[in-house]
């Protein structure tokens, strides 16, 4: 047996090499990642929904020994935007922050690209909608990683009996529980007739028509429908189009059947509607069920979820996807893309759908037939078409498919809602179309 | 107690030619120590005023991507735009209507006050200050209940005479109605204790001059408490334009500009589109416009004010 001489050589490289393994090993993503992690989660409005995202991150941060401390920031009061923006300033802050819809196109010079994140999540739990696509990459880079809380779905929220009672629709049969929905007839001229009836026996449609998300979110769903874009994806304004006619010429019929007060809801207007009694469909995600499974259970036990009216152009429905950035000048890179690996996990996913009581929608093709929303109630299975599972409706975002940075403005400025509500309350069809033309070219400004 | 300190100071440090000008060394080391006592709130100043001032004139002077100068480029851009004048008549009529209406409340409720006699006049005093020692953001929501859309408890009562229901904030007449009576509930107060403040300064020879004379209430108001109140009726206007002009919470809370825009005015319009739109240099030169505004005003109205100083 020969006993190997150590090299002088031999020994500086190994000592070279142990030292550098040493140093970096804090930053190798996996199970040797330590340090310090700063992590800013968006506030969910489900009581008991931190706990999950609490519980699993520090699950991770045992098994990595990494230190981490987490803000939960409301998103009341544009909090979040506002934390986003001061971080992005001041180029420090938390290492991950989770963002919604437009902010990671609006901010991606400063986020880290996290395909190596994504990819490997989408190849476990399956392909990611359009839209996630549209609002979370940018030239095939993935600037942020698809969140399950917060991310949801602005389908109808109707009242069974109502809408039977005075549309003659039942929305069970529709939307069955455990099979596919047979919702041809559900179409906007359908819809139109059911609000119209409803309004006239005094439980007319909660849809607002203010400058918050879910009044935007609905409008742009009712002008997808029609294919009607105010610009395209390629940056061209295509206002004065036929489809934005015709669109604009629908939700002026509708609007007369809305709640006078309309205009001024903001996003607990609808919700307040709902649980009140006063109405017999909303546009929302189970928040509004949710809240009066607690207050108003008469009422909660008569609302179904399920998909949005059709229109020339097919049927879509609004999406809200929420992402966790993850910022370039993020202390911690290694560590923050190994906790987000681990939060998109098939068992992560289903943890926190489960903690929101179903509110919260993975991103993911294979994740969205899980036994929580076939088993929340009552009534049993109102959840159940909630996550699009038979993929019958189009996912969509309000003011897409403009290049996003331009469709945030028209998103956050709510041309669509204030375009439909100018020609409703008489304004010329070509003025109001002029109006929202001259504003949309203002948003064009690089 | 500064003088002993600059006294003491003078003698432990002077030099032989420095004893000749005594009397001027001391006067500017009375002014050393003066600058070092203002000195923390001229730092706090220098931080919190200045600087997001001077930064905010930096932020407008950059494009979108906040990556290239472009000088006056934002401000050009907003002379463009429809929605930029109406934000801008609108502030002016919310500004102008609440301060006209905040001083009118004021001055009337001071003489109520200023009358009562003065052993209940402290619990007056404090009650007509509750509105605006509330913090704005809290009351404001009161308000907005009181509004809502759907369950407003002023068209419930309204609703057993047989009136409304109104859409206080869904209609654009009654939106600004609201926002504006909102910010003069909650702002004649402080005219009040202002306008009380005055009154009490007003000496009674004046009004017992003006009696033997043959003068009628409207006379004494006319020739002899409005003169005596002019300076501060002037800061008092000048100061709530100010606030006014800037308020934020209230619009905000209320209507969050709407409907249509048509009760948006400076701040929450530079909040919708700095933030809100991410267009932080377009929102920081919405909300430089009010600058050039307020300094006119300030110019007209200090100047008033120094020229009756001068008078006097």
């Amino acid at each position: 047996m020969s006993r190997k001489k150590l090299t002088r050589r031999q020994f500086v490289a190994a000592t070279a090499m142990s030292s550098a393994a040493l140093i970096t090993a804090p930053y190798v993503r996996g199970a040797y990642a330590a340090g310090k992690l700063s992590i800013g989660f968006w506030d969910h409005w489900v009581p008991g929904a931190n706990d999950s995202s609490r519980a699993l991150v520090n699950e991770w941060a045992a098994k990595e020994k990494v230190e981490v401390s987490i803000d939960y920031i409301t998103s009341n009061n544009k909090k979040i935007e506002l934390t986003v923006a001061a971080e992005a300033q001041a180029k420090s802050g938390h290492d991950i922050l989770q963002m919604y819809t437009w902010w990671p196109h609006a901010y991606a010079e400063q986020l880290e690209p996290v395909n190596d994140v994504v990819e490997p999540a989408i190849k476990q739990n399956g392909e990611v909608n359009g839209t996630v696509k549209y609002l979370g990459q940018a030239a095939g880079k993935w600037l942020a990683v698809p969140a399950t809380p917060g991310s949801q779905i602005k389908g109808p929220c109707s009242r069974i009996d109502l809408m039977k009672k005075h549309a003659g629709i039942d929305v069970t049969e529709l939307y069955p529980v455990g099979g596919p929905p047979k919702a041809d007839s559900w179409n906007m001229d359908t819809f139109l007739k059911a609000a119209e009836a409803c309004q006239k026996a005094g439980f007319a449609f909660g849809i607002g028509l203010g400058e918050t998300t879910d009044s935007v979110d609905t409008a742009g769903a009712i002008f997808q429908s029609f294919g009607a874009e105010l610009v395209n994806a390629k940056g061209d304004l295509t206002v004065k189009t036929d489809q934005v006619r015709q669109a604009l010429e629908y939700y002026k019929k509708l609007i007369a059947f809305l709640p006078p007060d309309a205009p001024s809801w903001d996003d607990a207007s609808n919700n307040k509607w709902l649980i009140s009694g006063r109405g017999a469909l909303i546009m929302n995600p189970p928040s509004a069920w949710a809240v009066a499974k607690r207050d108003a259970p008469q009422v909660a036990e008569q609302c179904w979820t399920h998909g949005f009216p059709a229109g020339p152009k097919g049927r879509f429905a609004p999406y809200l996807p929420y992402y966790w950035g993850l910022w370039s000048f993020s202390k911690n890179k290694e560590a923050a893309k190994s906790l987000l690996t681990y939060l998109s996990q098939s068992s992560s996913i289903e943890k926190f759908v489960a903690a929101s009581g179903g509110y919260d929608l993975p991103a993911y093709a294979n994740m969205t037939t899980l036994k929580t929303w076939a088993e929340e109630g009552p009534p049993k299975g109102t959840l159940y078409h909630y996550p699009n599972p038979y993929n019958h409706q189009t996912l969509s975002i309000a003011a897409s498919p403009a290049p996003p940075k331009i469709a945030q403005q028209i998103y956050a400025q709510a041309t669509l809602t204030k375009m439909a509500l100018r020609f409703a309350q008489g304004e010329k069809m070509e003025t109001a179309l002029a109006w929202a033309e001259g504003e949309c070219e203002g948003f064009m400004r690089s | 107690m500064a003088d002993v300190i600059v006294e003491h100071g003078r003698v432990v440090g002077t030099t032989g030619a420095r004893k000749r000008t005594g009397l001027h060394n001391a006067l500017r080391r009375k002014s050393m120590v003066a600058f070092f006592l203002t000195l923390p709130l001229i730092v706090l100043i220098a931080l919190f005023v200045l600087y997001p001032a001077l930064f905010s004139m930096h932020l407008a002077t950059l494009n979108k991507s906040m990556q290239k100068f472009v000088g006056f480029g934002n401000f050009t851009f907003l002379f463009k735009r429809e929605t930029f004048w109406m934000v801008v008549k609108q502030s002016c009529i919310f500004a102008i209507t609440a301060v006209i209406f905040k001083a009118l409340i004021g001055f009337i409720v001071a003489h109520f006050v200023h009358n009562i006699p003065a052993k209940g006049q402290r619990k007056w005093r404090g009650m007509l200050l509750v509105p605006w020692v509330i913090p704005p953001a809290m009351s404001t929501l009161a308000w907005l209940w009181l509004f809502d859309p759907s369950y407003s408890a002023f068209n419930y009562t309204l609703s057993f005479f047989g009136v409304g229901p109104i859409p206080w904030l869904g209609d654009a007449a009654w939106a600004r109605f609201s926002v504006i009576l909102v910010n003069v509930w909650y702002g004649s107060p402080f005219f009040m204790i202002m306008y009380l403040a005055a009154l009490k300064s007003v000496p009674d020879q004046l009004y017992e001059a003006a009696a033997i004379d043959g003068a009628n209430w409207w006379q004494k108001i006319w020739y002899v408490t409005l003169p005596m109140m002019r300076n501060i009726i002037a800061i008092t206007t000048l100061f709530s334009l100010i606030v006014t002009f800037a308020n934020f919470d209230i619009v905000r809370i209320l209507t969050s500009g709407g409907p249509l825009d048509q009760t948006q005015i400076f701040a929450t319009y530079a909040f919708r589109v700095g933030i809100e739109s991410n267009d932080i240099p377009l929102g920081a030169s919405v909300s430089l416009f009010m600058v050039p505004i307020l300094a006119v005003a300030a110019i007209f109205i200090l100047r008033d004010v120094s020229k009756r100083g001068n008078e006097a």
